[in-house]
């Protein structure tokens, strides 16, 4: 379970970023985090895992405040969520099975990752997890040889490599075609239904949101205006998040 | 359904195993067969220690006054020369580097201007600098002579190759209207390739004066032959001072040229 | 109406700027031939004239003494490019600003050095080195690596700053410490970029280490410097065009090696 209390990023520029977050996440549950270009939806996902430091709040995931960790247990807890990135983010130059493996960092001491020796139950792991997204006879192919889709199957592959008690998820289909985005959405949904991990989805497309996620959650300039289920997302909480606009033809639209 | 549980990361630059391993063994025979070919007299590197210790305090309190003279002298010869080459330089490699440039130069022309370019590439200052001061007799002259051959080589090839890149459709249009080869490069290639050259010439300003320090070890004039003449007698406080002065006007040229070229853009 | 191309203003600076520059070489060249011997110039031709037919032809059995010295050229390059980029990666790493340590001490501290290093051309190391340590192949080496330490240093911390930090994010994000990040996200990004700057300055000092030899640091230079002294011309052009086909030969292979690391 992760629960987010009181969150606030106010970066040094003055720009406030976040200000006062709360919301639980109980496990299973697959939130969409939607809002306008510049709500703050990359910073709060981004504070979870302190990728970005909160200015103040707190995030605890299962009763570990992950705000006040040291830089040790930090990793520690890193370790435990995995997160899955807009334009793959995966390491070009590395092979596929070295990018999924790359989920292990947190677990394997130094000399094992230089060397490339990871546990035998971690590469089999990887093997596992490549075949469940259909990648199988890629794992010795450089990441920066697969197409888009592809790519983003790695890097589910890798954040669920990392055995993971969360996932965090920003923009996934940004940059892939309608197509690919829906088959993982569907990956994605799938995986976190089948093991029951909590996941946090930020994602532009409000369609897409509805359809595949368990709650929705708006965010507007840094606040939280919306959290709810996706079919109690109407026309006017658009509006309350996004600004006016004729929402009845991207209804038509997507039917 | 069982995953295999090893795997091993596939050589990513040479395939083939047995040229792996040829490689392997051959770069470690090379290396200690180079190895032994290097024989240190070890007495003589430890009497050198104690000098490197007193070069280290040299170059820490560097003492300017007592050959101040020669400095100077040899300062003067180092800027003089550098910028008087370059000017002349760039004048001669802007019709050499036309005339390499493919696209807009007779074949004949194209040959020679690129040989010329090649010989002046593949020579290095300090052989043609021998030369110079052979036939010129030593001092900045020769000098000057020297970093013009060089400068002629470094321009002309990246400016021919700049020409040889430029937008043909420009160059094009320009020629459409009924232009002569001179308004075509007047107006069709100039305006395209003169925020490069003027770049070019500021990093060649900087490279000349680095180089103007080193050919008067060979006697071509500038503050080289100063450094020279100071190491060989073992004042270290004046060579620290000369060096001190290298670096200084190095930093402060590069840095200006930065600075212009960001401000050129 | 007159269509004019520039401004007043702007015609006037272009003037001027012109002006000054034909005015401050005038000035230069004044001062820089001062001291030159127009006796001299004037008996260039014919000087040329003569050297070159007392150097041709070369003298081709003067080959078996060079390859001794050609060997020890190639091995100044090798050697000392390989030490240089030893002591390159570590300051790179302390001069990047996003992988060093310290901003504050380390990393000014690692660009003086590189800087330094960029400034004294790699026959004033040998000079001050021959000086030091006394003449032979162990100063050329260290003039050639203090050299290269300066290039493939500022090279390799630019192509560390570029690198993705996306990718760099995205490890961190899976809990690896700092040593694994730097060689899980920012070694594969620049291998390939240190690589190619590595062979580069290779091919580069293999022109250098030729020289070094004039001021006793060993190699080609040293053979030059000795057929310089008695003017045996034949000799001398003997050795150059050693040199050159050893420069065209470095050339040819560096390209190849950077061909395919790409």
């Amino acid at each position: 379970m992760l629960s987010v209390e009181n969150l606030t990023k106010t970066y040094r520029t003055g720009d406030k970023a976040l200000s006062d977050v709360s919301f639980t996440v109980p496990a299973g549950q697959v939130v969409g985090l939607i809002g306008p270009s510049g709500a703050g939806k990359s910073t709060l996902i981004r504070c979870v895992n302190r990728l970005v430091e909160p200015s103040s709040g707190s995030v605890r995931l299962n009763d570990v405040d992950v705000t006040r960790l040291g830089a040790r247990d930090l990793r520690r807890a890193r370790r435990r969520i995995g997160m899955i990135f807009q334009e793959y983010a995966l390491v070009e130059r590395l092979t596929v099975m070295e990018n999924v493996l790359s989920g292990r960092l947190g677990y394997v001491p130094f000399w094992r990752s230089f060397t490339r020796r990871f546990p035998p139950q971690d590469i089999q792991r990887a093997f596992a997890l490549l075949d469940r997204v259909g990648l199988s006879a890629h794992a010795d192919k450089r990441a920066d040889a697969l197409s888009g889709g592809q790519r983003q199957r790695v890097g589910i592959a890798r954040a669920l490599e990392q055995e993971p008690e969360l996932l965090l998820i920003d923009e996934p289909t940004a940059s892939l075609d309608p197509r690919t985005s829906r088959q993982i959405m569907r990956l994605i949904t799938e995986i976190c239904r089948e093991s029951g991990l909590p996941a946090i989805i930020n994602i532009h497309d409000v369609v897409l949101a509805q359809q595949f996620t368990d709650r929705i959650i708006g965010l507007q300039s840094g606040r939280v205006v919306f959290d709810g289920a996706p079919s109690a997302l109407t026309d006017d909480v658009l509006t309350r998040i996004y600004g006016a606009e004729d929402w009845k033809a991207m209804h038509k639209a997507a039917a | 359904m069982s995953h295999p549980t090893t795997w091993r990361r596939p050589p990513q630059i040479v395939k083939s195993r047995f040229w792996r391993i040829a490689l392997s063994l051959g770069a470690l025979v090379y290396l200690t067969l180079a190895l032994q070919s290097v024989d240190v007299n070890w007495t003589r590197v430890a009497e050198g220690m104690e000098r490197g210790q007193r070069f280290i305090a040299g170059f820490l309190t560097p003492d300017f006054t007592t050959r101040w003279r020669d400095i100077s002298q040899g300062l003067v010869e180092s800027l003089t020369m550098t910028l008087t080459s370059t000017v002349a330089g760039i004048a001669l490699s802007i019709p050499v580097g036309i005339g390499a440039a493919r696209n807009i130069a007779p074949r004949w022309l194209h040959a020679i201007c690129r040989s010329i370019i090649a010989v002046s590439r593949s020579l290095q200052e300090i052989i043609v600098a021998i030369f110079f001061v052979a036939l010129f007799g030593f001092g900045a002259f020769a000098g000057f002579l020297t970093l013009t051959f060089a400068t002629i080589g470094f321009i002309g090839k990246l400016l021919a190759d700049d020409i040889e890149e430029i937008d043909a459709k420009q160059a094009e249009a320009i020629r459409a209207t009924g232009a002569s080869w001179w308004q075509l490069i007047n107006y069709g290639v100039q305006p395209q390739v003169m925020p490069r050259l003027i770049g070019l010439s500021l990093y060649r300003l900087d490279i000349n004066f680095r180089e103007s320090a080193v050919i008067g070890i060979v006697g071509a004039g500038g503050i080289g032959g100063t450094l020279d003449t100071s190491l060989s007698r073992y004042e270290y406080g004046s060579a620290g001072a000369i060096l001190l002065i290298i670096i200084a006007i190095v930093m402060a040229s590069e840095y200006a040229s930065s600075r212009m070229r960001g401000w050129l853009k | 109406m007159n269509w004019q191309h520039r401004t007043p203003r702007a015609r006037l600076a272009l003037w001027g700027f012109w002006f000054a520059t034909v005015a401050l070489f005038v000035w230069c060249w004044g001062l820089m031939t001062e001291r030159t011997m127009w006796v001299f110039v004037q008996d260039a031709p014919r000087a040329a004239a003569d050297i070159g037919s007392r150097a041709w032809p070369p003298r081709w059995s003067y080959m078996e003494q060079l390859w001794q010295p050609l060997w020890d050229t190639l091995n100044i390059a090798t050697l000392g490019t390989l030490l240089g980029v030893v002591m390159a990666v570590p300051l790179a790493f302390l001069a990047a600003s996003n992988t060093t340590p310290s901003r504050l001490v380390l990393r000014p501290a690692a660009l003086l050095l590189i800087v330094a290093s960029r400034s004294i051309n790699s026959l004033i190391w040998a000079l001050l080195l021959v000086s030091i340590l006394g003449p032979g192949l162990l100063a050329g080496i260290i003039a050639i690596a203090f050299r290269s330490v300066g290039f493939v240093g500022k090279l390799l911390y630019e192509a560390i700053e570029e690198t993705d930090v996306r990718q760099i994010e995205a490890v961190t994000a899976t809990g690896a410490g700092p040593a694994q990040v730097l060689h899980y996200a920012i070694v594969p990004q620049v291998l390939p970029t240190f690589l190619g700057i590595s062979v580069f300055r290779w091919d580069i000092n293999i022109r250098e280490s030729a020289i070094l030899g004039l001021v006793g640091a060993g190699g080609l230079g040293m053979q030059l410097q000795a057929s310089l002294n008695v003017l045996a011309w034949p000799q001398v052009l003997m050795i150059c065009i050693v040199i050159l086909g050893t420069v065209i030969a470095s050339e040819w292979v560096s390209g190849k090696v950077r061909r395919a690391l790409i």
